[in-house]
């Protein structure tokens, strides 16, 4: 542990990184312990010491196991392979246009976009009485009351893998989008095009390999968090059975004893299948690798693949991007909405009556969700700042892995363990809990989005204020701080928003008595009002969305600075 | 004048209202090198990135440059032919020495000619044997001399040099320097080199 012991005899920050450890492998440890002593029969706190094999016995034999994992399998390898063929495709197309500018000022909004209020406005939008079908009846389809078709929570999860693919989609070309900064790109393409290569097909050949290395880690977080999806797989997937994560959480919430060993077999399980899953996924780079290697040097210049690729790109981007305006319009509209009746494509009457029925109970939602989220949020931000001054976060640092560990191990494999840990603690329910809880996931986001700007600014700057008589501390209060205040802000509304998402630490931290509007969003998804999931969902979108609006207000001094 | 060759004819390039050059004729003919010397900011590289067809749109642009007879105007950069040689190598990081030189290689072409190109390049390279390298582990100077060979092994019609020596120290960028001029006259094509350093004189040196 070199490292370590460097630090601390470096600066005096060098206690960020055990702190911050502590934080996040802590948990994590403790938690996946937790799953695992009940998934072998071994419960401490109810006397039970006696090890057992029957709840894995139990898990394998039950009859909708094939049928849950195989609906895991489809949504996990078919989501996070269709979004990054979108992802990768778009931006080969679009990349030094203007429509490129127009997408990347899109992309944050997007990302800020909860995943349970996006599948809430996307099932208002794709069901079958949903404003698509609305809006192309009867005129075009002869329909004169909502179809029987299971397009929503159809039983092959084919709306929740497409669905998915399409908002991780818009998260993997932000992601390319930062990759491009640490590759010369411009450069790249200008020379390969030089050479008479057509525009896609060289950025296809030259960038995207360099670019997917930087991008590699992300993509096994998608797959890992689409293989594990539980808020959105409620709201769009199917429900008998449903994939495994949800599956497990309702064997957790169930009462019987023997369910609940089973829920942590399953939780164990689907670590294991994330691992394996992760494992087969880098075997497919290796064959792509492999099989690709003739074709980047066999010297065709154009020709039918980048045509099929831009067509891609275009499409799949256009629908991720009208996706989300789309869900967004469907929430605004139904919390209006007050008599719509079939297949009017708008409101015949419009009703501000939800929104002040539900008045109370939103104020204290929103303030319950926005305290937790500012609170995660802001401890974030500081152990990374604070890391960042340890000298941790340097590109080739090993450290940036662990920093993916909370986005790789799923969340339902450790979270029924955190909060065996935050009952010991006479903390489980609290709000305490659930922030520390939403820390794990909010960390990384948080920290991936400062260091760029943080390695960024330049170092003379510091050497210049030490070199005055100022303390590391007084320059980075004085000097840095300020300096970046800019990027602070952005990763703290990042942060604010991947906490006001989080559905499952919410549940599990909160043992089902902290309410947030996430939870309160995708309990009510499947409920008879569509207005009041409406009210809820809309404003769970509208907070994350004012976080970021907030940060245009943070004055902008890094590029000043360094120059 | 010859149509044979690379010509500019009455150039202006401006950019948020401030004129970086105007009036620029040159004439370029095969087996040429020209050096165009000016200080920063003179438009050296936006020069470049005019002909070669990668100049941003925000450049206000005035007049033509013909290759061998042809406008180039209306081509995209992909279609003019013409080898750009940059102040970074700019070598494709996820490809060997050999991959990087293969990808330049037109169409075609069978796999064993290629292969034979390939080494050829790699031999008047003085590179024989580092087809399997990494592209990191190369020197600055290698990795120029790579550079070069790529883009000459797309068979350009014309060679723009964008201060390719500058990052390679004294003695080096003389070897360096003599290996990019000998090898691009032996291919009798136009060049033009963007330099600050007076020591890269060639044929002809203008001053913008």
């Amino acid at each position: 542990m070199r490292p370590v012991k460097a630090a601390f005899a470096r600066n005096p920050f060098g206690w960020a990184l055990p702190l911050t450890l502590a934080v996040f492998i802590g948990p994590i440890f403790l938690g996946l312990f937790g799953t695992l002593l009940p998934a072998f029969g071994l419960q401490p706190a109810l006397g039970s010491f006696e090890l057992s094999f029957d709840p894995w016995h139990d898990f394998f034999n039950d009859p909708a196991l094939t049928k849950s994992l195989r609906l895991t399998l489809t949504v996990g390898f078919g989501a996070t392979l269709i979004a990054v063929i979108i992802g990768f495709c778009s931006v080969a197309i679009l990349f030094g246009t203007r429509a490129f500018g127009i997408v990347r000022s899109l992309l944050a909004p997007a990302l800020a976009f909860p995943h349970a209020s996006f599948a809430v406005g996307l099932a208002f939008l794709i069901a079958p009485s949903g404003w698509i079908a609305r809006l192309i009846s009867p005129w075009a389809t002869g329909w004169d009351q909502p179809p029987d078709l299971l397009i929503v929570r159809d039983p092959d999860a084919i709306a929740l893998m497409l669905s998915l693919a399409l908002k991780e989609s818009l998260f993997l070309v932000l992601m390319i989008v930062g990759a491009l900064g640490q590759i010369n790109a411009g450069s790249l393409l200008r020379s390969a095009r030089s050479m008479g290569y057509a525009p896609a097909r060289a950025w296809l050949i030259v960038i995207a390999p360099q670019v997917y290395a930087q991008v590699r880690l992300p993509i096994y977080a998608m797959l890992a968090s689409a293989l594990s999806i539980v808020d959105m797989a409620i709201v769009l997937g199917p429900a008998a059975p449903p994939p495994l994560a949800p599956m497990t959480l309702d064997w957790f919430r169930e009462l019987d004893s023997g369910r609940q060993l089973m829920a942590s077999v399953a939780a164990i399980f689907q670590l294991l299948l994330v691992i394996g899953a992760v494992l087969l996924w880098r075997f497919g780079e290796m064959v792509v690798n492999l099989a690709v290697r003739g074709p980047l040097t066999n010297g065709i210049r154009r020709g039918w693949a980048e045509r099929i690729a831009g067509g891609v790109g275009r499409i799949g981007i256009s629908l991720a991007l009208v996706a989300s305006v789309g869900a967004i319009l469907m929430l605004l509209i139904w919390s209006f909405a007050g008599t719509w009746s079939w297949p009017g494509a708008l409101p015949q009457r419009w009703s501000a009556a939800m929104w002040v029925r539900s008045g109370d109970t939103l104020v204290l939602l929103v303030w319950r969700t926005a305290i937790i989220a500012i609170a995660a949020s802001a401890i974030a931000t500081a152990l990374a700042i604070f890391c960042l001054e340890a000298g941790i976060g340097q590109p080739k640092s090993r450290w940036l892995v662990i920093l993916y560990v909370p986005l790789l191990v799923p969340q339902i494999s450790f979270l029924f363990g955190v909060q065996l840990l935050w009952n010991r603690l006479w903390l489980d329910g609290t709000m305490v809990a659930v922030t520390l809880t939403h820390l794990l996931f909010v960390l990384p986001y948080v920290f991936l989005v400062l260091s760029d700007p943080y390695r960024a600014l330049d170092p003379r700057i510091a050497i210049a204020a030490r070199s005055l008589g100022a303390s590391r501390l007084r320059t980075l209060v004085r000097i840095k701080i300020p300096l970046l205040a800019r990027p602070i802000a952005t990763a703290m509304a990042i942060g604010f928003a991947v906490s006001v998402g989080q559905y499952l630490p919410t549940l599990f931290a909160g043992a089902g008595q902290i309410d947030t509007l996430t939870t309160e969003a995708v309990a009510l998804a499947s409920g008879a009002d569509r207005r009041l999931a409406g009210v809820i969902a809309f404003t769970l979108t509208a907070l994350p969305f004012m976080a970021l609006a907030l940060v245009s207000l943070a004055p902008n001094r890094l590029g000043r600075a360094n120059q | 004048m010859t149509s044979a060759g690379l010509i500019l004819n009455d150039v202006r390039l401006a950019i948020g209202g401030r004129t970086l050059f105007d009036g620029l004729c040159l004439c370029i003919a095969p087996g040429e090198i020209v050096t165009l010397m000016g200080e920063s900011g003179s438009g050296k590289s936006s020069l470049i990135a005019y002909i070669c067809g990668s100049l941003d749109t925000e450049f206000d642009v005035r007049g033509s440059v013909t290759l061998d007879g042809q406008d180039m105007g209306p081509l995209p950069i992909e279609r003019r032919r013409i080898g750009v040689m940059f102040q970074d190598d700019v070598l494709f990081a996820h490809m060997s020495v050999g991959e990087n030189l293969a990808f330049a290689v037109p169409p075609g072409v069978t796999r064993s000619e290629r292969q034979t190109r390939v080494n050829d390049a790699l031999v008047e390279a003085d590179l024989d044997g580092f087809a399997a390298r990494n592209t990191a582990t190369l020197s600055g100077g290698q990795k120029a001399r790579v550079a070069l060979m790529r883009a000459l092994l797309a068979e350009p019609r014309a060679m723009l040099l964008d201060e390719p020596f500058s990052r390679l120290d004294a003695t080096l960028r003389e070897r360096v320097r003599n290996f990019a001029f000998s090898t691009i006259k032996r291919r009798n094509i136009p060049a033009l080199l963007v330099t600050h350093d007076r020591q890269d004189k060639s044929d002809h040196v203008i001053t913008l």
